[in-house]
Order: C-alpha cells, then structure tokens, then sequence
C-alpha cells in the first residue's frame, strides 16, 4: 500500500508522487502517516521530512513550518517552504549559523527569537543536506525555470 | 544643412541606440517568460490553501469567533495598502499606471473618511510617495527578480502585524495584473481581513486537528496571505518586463525609421556636395579656355 504525497510551497509544487511512509515534524512531535490514516490537520515544526519508498532509499526534505492535510489516501503539505537535501547551499547555511550563534550571543532576551528560529532553521537545513543521497533522485517535480 | 561628417554620426548613435533597445527587449522578454512561470506555480499552494480555509470556516459556521485575520471589523477606520511597483523606470507606463491606480483609491478611502498608510514595495512606488503623498509606513526596494517566500516574508509579517494590532482595519494590495502581453491592468484586491471564497467542493470528512482549530486555521492564513502577496508580485514583475519589451520594441523601430530618414538625408547632402564639386571643376574648366 502506497500512499499519494504532495509537497506544495507558496513558491512552487516540490513533490507529486506515491510513498510507503511519509514522517513529518509535527508541532506534537513527530509524525508518521501510512496508507488509511485518519484525517488530519496539523501544523508542522521546522524540521526534517522523509519520504520512506518501498525498496529504494528514503529522501530528506527540510521544511520550515506550514499545514498538513492527511487524508486516507492522500498527504498534501502545505509548507511555507521545501527543500530538498541536494538543493542546499552548504556554505550559505553554514554562514547562516554563524551570523545567528554570533546573535545569539550579543542579542538581549527580548527579541531572541527570529534569531533562534533562524538557527534551528540553518541547523536543520546543514542537517538534512548532510543527507544528501548518491543514489539516483525520485519523482521531484523540477524547479521552475 | 548639416555637414554630410553630422549625419553620419548621428547615424552612427541612432543605431547605437537601437541597439541597445533591442537588447533590452530581448532581456525583459525572458524575463517576462520567468516570471509568468512563477505565477502558475503558485497556485496549487493557493487553491489548496483557500479550500482548508472554506472548510474551516464552513466548520465554524458564522457566530463563532475566528481568527482576527479572517474577521471583518465592523467599523473601518484605517486601511492599509500594498503598493507593488518598479524598481526601474524605461517600461512604458507601467509606473504611471499603478501609481494613477493608488492616487484613486487613496482619494477614495480618504473621501469615506478612513486613514490610510502604504507599504511600498519597489522604489518608483517609494519615491511618487515620498514627493507627493507621504504616509509610508515601510517601504521594501531592491527585490530580487527571482523571489521566494522568504523575500517577501518581511512584508507579509508587518501587515499582519499592523492588522493584528489595529493599526489597520482592513490591507488592500495594489499591483498590476498581467492579462496578456499587450494588456496589464492595475488592480486593487483585498488581502485582510481574509475573504474565504464559497467552495462548492464535496464536504471533505471530519478532520482531527493538532494542536487546535485555532492554530491550524492561524498558519494557513500567514500562508494565504503570503501566497497573495507573493502572486501579486510576480504578476506586477511578468508586467513591468512585458510593459519594458513593447516599449524596447517601440524604440528600437522609431530608432531605426530615424536611421533610415537620416540615411536619406545624408545621401541627399552627398550628393548635393558632389554636384557642387562637379560645378566648380565645370566652372573652373570654362574660366581655363
């Protein structure tokens, strides 16, 4: 049993394909849809995504917040953005988190947080281009242009 | 007339210019091509974004309290507006036609009594403000061609923010819609409160939510609205180059008609000048017998 995901950003559709398993960061911790799922709506943390395909191995998507919608059939994730492992620019997410642990050190409580967000952001982002497959990518829908 | 040496650097500099141009209306035509790319590819994200959003608000029925950002406010007092132009000016009236659309419906608002503010994003639309009417309250210049959520993001947060804290009672966003490459039009669109559109799509089940109704409802609306805005953008881009390339494509005409009436006038004064050579060796010749 296999089950239909879409990756959708405000910016482009990321993902259109049949999974095994899809998990997700939910804001209640992580989150594990197969085939027949109840539906749900729930909000995602910033996170890793993968998508587990029968046989092959699984792919690493980060995602920065947003909406899922589970259906029993269907996953449709509504992100405010989608990346992929190979498309992460290594270098730009590493200056990233330097330019935030440095903030974080000189910024006074009060408005800590975008810092924060913006580190676990770049965390993540080094943390799933690490995973950068060698294998041969899936179904991803292009990138426009 | 002027010298045949004139003509023919004038000559020179026209076809210069159209070269130019035409280069031009080769860069805002890819450009152009990009960004109408853009568009479509918003709108998955979109539609699926305002059915979860029909669907809640169907949930809801009417009485309940919502969102703030999904609820009409009874009395409108402020309002604030998105005004999406240019950069760069070389694109035809494109600049002159948003602006014209924002005078209007600033007057408008203003006529019901109502305070309005802009958030101006591109520099044309800063700068009209800024010489004219001068109620910004942020302004946004220099946006990439190739946007993505994260550019407009810090726009899409102060207006909800604004909204959020009564600073505004309802946004409006102003760009220039793209209809086809000869016709864009300015438009005016709501984005807050958030209108949910009637769905006539099959009652979707019942959903469990996590954590609440309340903050699933909350991040699809910081999503539309971002999506909204993010449209709006790249509809305003796909114009401004289309309005540039039928300019660029017009210059580079009147330019090379001026090549071709300026060639006319230089081969006139040519031969003009040889005729009066050839008159002076005559008249020298007869003098000589």
């Amino acid at each position: 049993m296999t089950i239909q995901v879409e990756i959708v950003t405000p910016s482009r559709q990321l993902y259109s394909g049949e999974v095994e398993m899809i998990t997700m960061p939910g804001v209640e911790g992580e989150l594990g849809v197969l085939a027949g799922h109840a539906p749900l709506l729930t909000t995602l943390n910033i996170g890793e995504l993968t998508l587990h395909n029968a046989g092959g191995e699984p792919e690493y998507i980060a995602v920065s917040g947003g909406v899922v919608e589970v259906l029993p059939d269907k996953v449709i994730v509504m992100a405010r953005s989608a990346e992929r492992a190979d498309e992460i620019d290594v270098a730009r997410a590493e200056e990233a988190l330097q330019r935030a642990e440095e903030a974080l050190r000189t910024r006074p409580d009060e408005d800590r947080q975008p810092v924060e967000i913006a580190y676990r952001r770049s965390q993540l982002r080094l943390k799933v281009a690490r995973r950068r497959r060698r294998t041969r990518p899936g179904v991803f829908v292009e990138d426009e242009g | 007339m002027a010298s045949t040496r004139e003509i023919r650097r004038r000559i020179r500099s026209v076809r210069n210019i159209s070269q130019v141009t035409r280069a031009m209306e080769a860069v805002a035509a890819s450009k152009m091509r990009r960004a109408q790319q853009q568009v479509m590819a918003t709108r998955p994200y979109a539609e699926k974004a305002l059915e979860v959003l029909s669907h809640i608000a169907r949930l809801h029925g009417s009485g309940d309290p919502m969102d703030a950002l999904i609820t009409s406010r009874a009395e409108i007092k402020r309002v604030g507006i998105v005004l999406i132009t240019a950069d760069r000016g070389l694109a035809g009236g494109f600049n002159a036609n948003v602006l014209r659309q924002n005078a209007l419906f600033i007057k408008e608002q203003r006529d019901r009594g109502r305070e309005v503010e802009v958030v101006a994003v591109g520099r044309k639309g800063r700068d009209w403000l800024l010489r004219y009417d001068p109620v910004i309250r942020a302004e946004f210049t220099n946006m990439p061609d190739t946007l993505a959520t994260a550019d407009i993001a810090p726009i899409s947060r102060t207006v909800i923010d604004d909204f959020r804290s009564q600073r505004f009672d309802e946004v409006h966003i102003i760009f220039t819609d793209f209809v086809n490459t000869l016709l864009q039009r300015p438009t005016v669109q709501q984005i807050l409160p958030v209108v949910p559109a009637e769905t006539t799509a099959a009652m979707p089940p019942d959903y469990i939510f996590e954590p609440s109704v309340e903050a699933v409802l909350e991040q699809v609306l910081i999503g539309f609205t971002e999506v909204q805005i993010l449209q709006a953008m790249y509809e305003s881009i796909a114009s401004e180059h289309s309005a540039r390339m039928v300019a660029m494509r017009n210059a580079t005409e009147a330019a090379n008609e001026l090549v071709d009436e300026l060639t006319l006038t230089y081969n006139k004064a040519r031969q003009e000048g040889i005729t009066r050579e050839l008159m002076d060796i005559i008249g020298g010749s007869i003098g000589l017998e």
